[in-house]
């Protein structure tokens, strides 16, 4: 602490350690960037996007699997965003403390920590079989939503949680009903933390395979589906497929399907920085 | 206590007393418009309130004051039930708003509410515009018409003396106005529903001497249409602006009577060792 | 101005005292049960998890014992005569669990003590957002990724090795749960009271000193809990295991061999043609339940120490 007292040399080493640590996680994102556009590079051109599926490396395309990953993104995030909101709201608007609430907010936090295999499970035998969609883009669409859910909720209530009591109480004082106040007043203040966490957990839904496996398997089809009812292929259970196919050239086809899945994700990523700091500033009280 | 609190230190509460630029309205000639029968407020199992009974004169402004944490907010709260609002929260006894039993099971607490307005410590505007602001009440309560919500806008403005501060700016967000402007403009939003009673706590504590003295006016003009019950920390306001007084300490009500009396000779001598700056 | 409050007449803003009326009243009702329904369907679907998992395990286990589940050595469900011996699945997951955290824990350890208590805001701006990016990245995206950068990097420092390995699903996996190792770590670094900082660096301790001494120690108990849930992130991660490690299923703990993890062998069986009804097929909801309550056994333990880490420092 005092001038001129040098540091040992185990405090050195130590944090020679601590920074190796934290700039190696810098060059493994580096290097996984690096590798994979090595990989995608002369692939992903105009023909890659609008070709259907092809047993030919040379002639396969992402068409496909990327309008699949549309619908079932869209169908994802319609069902599991009012279901979020409403229950986030419905926890930390509504539900005074109680065991109800605690039994409730436990249960959230360990969905979240369910793998997502074990939600495709459900998804294959409550969807596919019980409510007879088959493996279709609703079903599949239906199995993600359960999977982001949690995440929704949890964001939601954080959101919820920043808006300051007296918010609450002025409205309530001039005589606003409980919904009056959510609607006019929470919701509103807390709407950028909630856009920012529904967008993070599309991209979760964008970017997950496992549950998308087995509730549709990895089959390949040659038509782009134009029904919720249809089969699916998308995106990432699209790269899934390549990447384990043994001739070579489809390792440079999966790469190049996930460039196109990461800038997806670039996109939605920085729609979610844009909102944060946007309106992270603005709304003080 | 800020410095900002106390606008004029060096004056005795004895001669705030009898300095005060307004009269003082007979208590005893009132009507009686809010009666609390033996109150007692448990927050959890800590209780905050003990058997409090005074009666709240009608077009008056009652001063409830006394140290910190002595349950005078909360009573206050109780007026408007805001402590429905806190988990664990437990009443017991009566509070009559003329005549009827607020706490009775056939009470709509919505509409007690808008009889009762309330003014917080800090003001609290909602990060809308001014005119949003002040038509809040009457928007939630269903009133549509654009004109209709103008009229009562200006009026409440009006008489929240904000009126000419802000007449060409309605459409600026509430949150840009000074934190005096603010204050106002929650007192504006409060008369927008129409009370008869309003609830003020500690409305001037955060506010610079200019600015409470303002409010203090306010106060004086509103109580010609309104019973006002204040919570002030601050003895020569309680002195200036209220008709009757009442002093908590440790949850129970000490004394309560007409302002002159309870300043320059009250009976209890908690009471008095409080307003001459022993304790609290 | 208070002759202006006079003469200005209120017109009665309200028709006097109304009430919410009828409409009003059953619209915040129905509000309310709707909001309730949110609620109320995210435990229906633990509860369905729980019920779809038992009820198809049901018949798997009529034909196959539990016992031969969970001791058999040979896992073969899909070739004549068919095995049904977990172990080998679970070997596999306890393999990739215990190599990454084995790797994860140490260096994020390291990382959240350098954000936490050496690095400028100027490193933690820089720092941070590259976390949440591995954090978003897909974990398809890392299974490939070990496919062409970690498993080479190993077969070239040791030669022999197979293309897909338990190695390199370690490596990608331990990549995957840094982030969250990070976070949770720093979040209770940074909770440990300034006081005892303070208290440290008052009896003479150096930086050093303080933090390996003092503020790690702690920490310690929020610092298992994040290592627990990692473990948990890894028992149940699936497409990086699935592409790096291979579909031996096997007894090793050479993390050079191929092998096979309990959810790899779910992915395996789901995409391939196996009949719906089988055993074969079964197989999928035996493991996933015992996926399950591996997962949630270990994250409800985490959520406990967190817990009590939180109320110590209230």
């Amino acid at each position: 602490m005092a001038a001129g007292v040098g540091k040992s040399l185990k405090e050195r080493v130590f944090h020679a350690m601590c920074l190796v640590a934290t700039y190696g996680c810098v060059v493994i994102l580096l290097a996984l960037v690096a590798s994979i556009f090595w990989e995608a590079s002369g692939w992903l051109d105009w023909q890659f996007l609008t070709s259907r599926p092809s047993h030919d490396p040379e002639k396969a395309g992402v068409l496909v699997p990327l309008i699949g990953s549309l619908w079932i993104i869209g169908i994802t995030t319609l069902v599991a965003v009012p279901m979020g909101i409403g229950a986030a709201v419905y926890l930390e608007e509504y539900l005074s403390d109680s065991l109800w609430k605690s039994i409730v907010q436990i249960n959230i936090s360990n969905l979240a920590g369910v793998p997502s295999i074990v939600y495709g499970l459900l998804g294959l035998v409550l969807f596919v079989r019980l409510m007879h969609f088959g493996r279709s883009i609703l079903a599949a669409s239906l199995t993600l939503a359960l999977v982001i859910l949690p995440i929704i909720i949890i964001a939601t209530q954080e959101a919820l949680r920043a808006v300051p009591p007296s918010i609450r109480h002025a409205s309530f004082a001039l005589g606003a009903t409980r919904w009056q106040t959510v609607r006019h007043q929470v919701l509103p203040a807390a709407m950028p933390g909630i856009m920012t966490g529904v967008i993070l957990s599309m991209a979760r839904a964008l970017g997950e395979a496992a549950p998308l496996i087995i509730v549709g398997g990895v089959g390949t089809m040659s038509y782009t589906p134009t029904s919720v009812y249809h089969k699916f292929m998308a995106l990432p259970t699209a790269i899934y497929n390549w990447s384990s196919r043994p001739q070579a050239e489809f390792a440079n086809v999966a790469a190049a399907g996930i460039v196109v899945l990461l800038v997806f994700l670039v996109i939605l990523n920085a729609a979610a920085v844009t909102i944060r700091y946007r309106f992270g500033k603005r709304t003080q009280w | 206590m800020s410095e900002l609190e106390k606008p004029m230190p060096e004056i005795s509460v004895a001669d705030a007393v009898r300095d005060r630029v307004h009269q003082t309205a007979n208590i005893s000639t009132s009507g009686i418009k809010v009666k609390a029968t033996k109150l007692s407020v448990y927050y959890s199992d800590k209780q905050a309130v003990n058997e409090v009974t005074i009666d709240i004169p009608e077009r008056c402004v009652t001063a409830l004051i006394g140290p910190s944490g002595c349950g005078k907010s909360t009573f206050l709260r109780c007026l408007n039930r805001m402590n429905d609002m806190i988990d664990g929260a437990r009443i017991e006894g009566e509070i009559l708003l003329d005549g009827e039993d607020i706490y009775s099971s056939k009470t709509d607490v919505v509409q007690l509410r808008k009889r009762v307005g309330m003014v917080f410590q800090k003001s609290v505007p909602f990060p809308k515009t001014i005119f949003e602001n002040v038509v809040y009440g009457p928007r939630v309560a269903g009133v549509r018409n654009r004109n209709r919500l103008m009229e009562i806008a200006e009026s409440c403005l009006t008489r929240a003396a904000l009126w000419d501060e802000v007449h060409d700016r309605l459409d600026d967000s509430a949150l840009q106005l000074s934190g005096g402007q603010q204050q106002r403009l929650c007192i504006a939003r409060a008369l927008a529903t129409n009370p008869d009673v309003l609830l003020m706590d500690e409305p001037a504590s955060a506010l610079d001497p200019a600015s409470t003295a303002r409010i203090e006016d306010l106060i004086f003009e509103l109580k010609e249409r309104y019973t006002i019950v204040i919570v002030t920390h601050n003895m020569q306001q309680a002195a200036r602006v209220s008709d009757k007084t009442a002093f908590f300490f440790q949850g129970e009500l000490i004394e309560a009577g007409p302002t002159t009396d309870v300043f320059t000779k009250p009976k209890q001598k908690r009471t008095e060792d409080y307003i001459t700056g022993r304790f609290g | 101005m208070s002759s202006v409050a006079k003469t200005t007449a209120l017109p009665p803003a309200l028709p006097d005292h109304a009430g919410l009326g009828r409409w009003g009243r059953i619209r915040e009702s129905l509000i309310h049960w709707i909001l309730f329904t949110c609620g109320v369907l995210s435990v229906l679907t633990t509860v369905g998890i729980v019920l779809v998992l038992i009820i198809e395990s049901i018949p798997f286990f009529a034909h196959v014992s539990l016992w031969e589940f969970l001791t058999s050595t040979n896992w073969a469900p899909t070739v004549r005569p068919q095995h049904f011996g977990a172990l080998p699945l679970i070997n596999g997951t306890a393999l990739v669990a215990i190599g990454s955290g084995i790797l994860a824990l140490p260096i994020g350890l390291g990382t959240a003590v350098y954000l936490s208590e050496y690095a400028t805001p100027w490193t933690r701006a820089i720092i941070k957002p590259m976390l949440e990016i591995l954090a978003g990245i897909p974990s398809v995206v890392y299974g490939y990724f070990a496919i062409i950068f970690f498993s080479p990097i190993i077969r070239w420092v040791f030669p022999g090795t197979k293309v897909f390995n338990a190695a390199s699903a370690c490596l990608v996996v331990s990549v995957m749960v840094l982030p969250m190792v990070i976070s949770l770590s720093e979040d209770v670094l940074r909770g440990v009271p300034r006081a005892l900082r303070d208290a440290a660096y008052a009896l003479g301790a150096n930086k050093f000193d303080v933090t390996t001494r003092v503020v790690v120690p702690a920490a310690m108990s929020g610092i298992m809990a994040s290592f627990l849930l990692a473990i948990s992130r890894a028992i149940g991660e699936t497409m990086a295991v699935t592409l790096a490690a291979g579909a031996n299923p096997r007894m090793t703990l050479n993390p050079l061999e191929s092998i096979q993890t309990m959810t790899a062998a779910i992915v395996q069986i789901a995409s391939g043609d196996t009949p719906a009804n089988s055993p074969e097929y079964r197989t999928i909801f035996a493991v996933g339940l015992a996926l399950f309550v591996m997962t949630l056994g270990i994250n409800i333990a985490a959520q406990w120490i967190l817990a009590r880490t939180r109320q110590k420092y209230e």
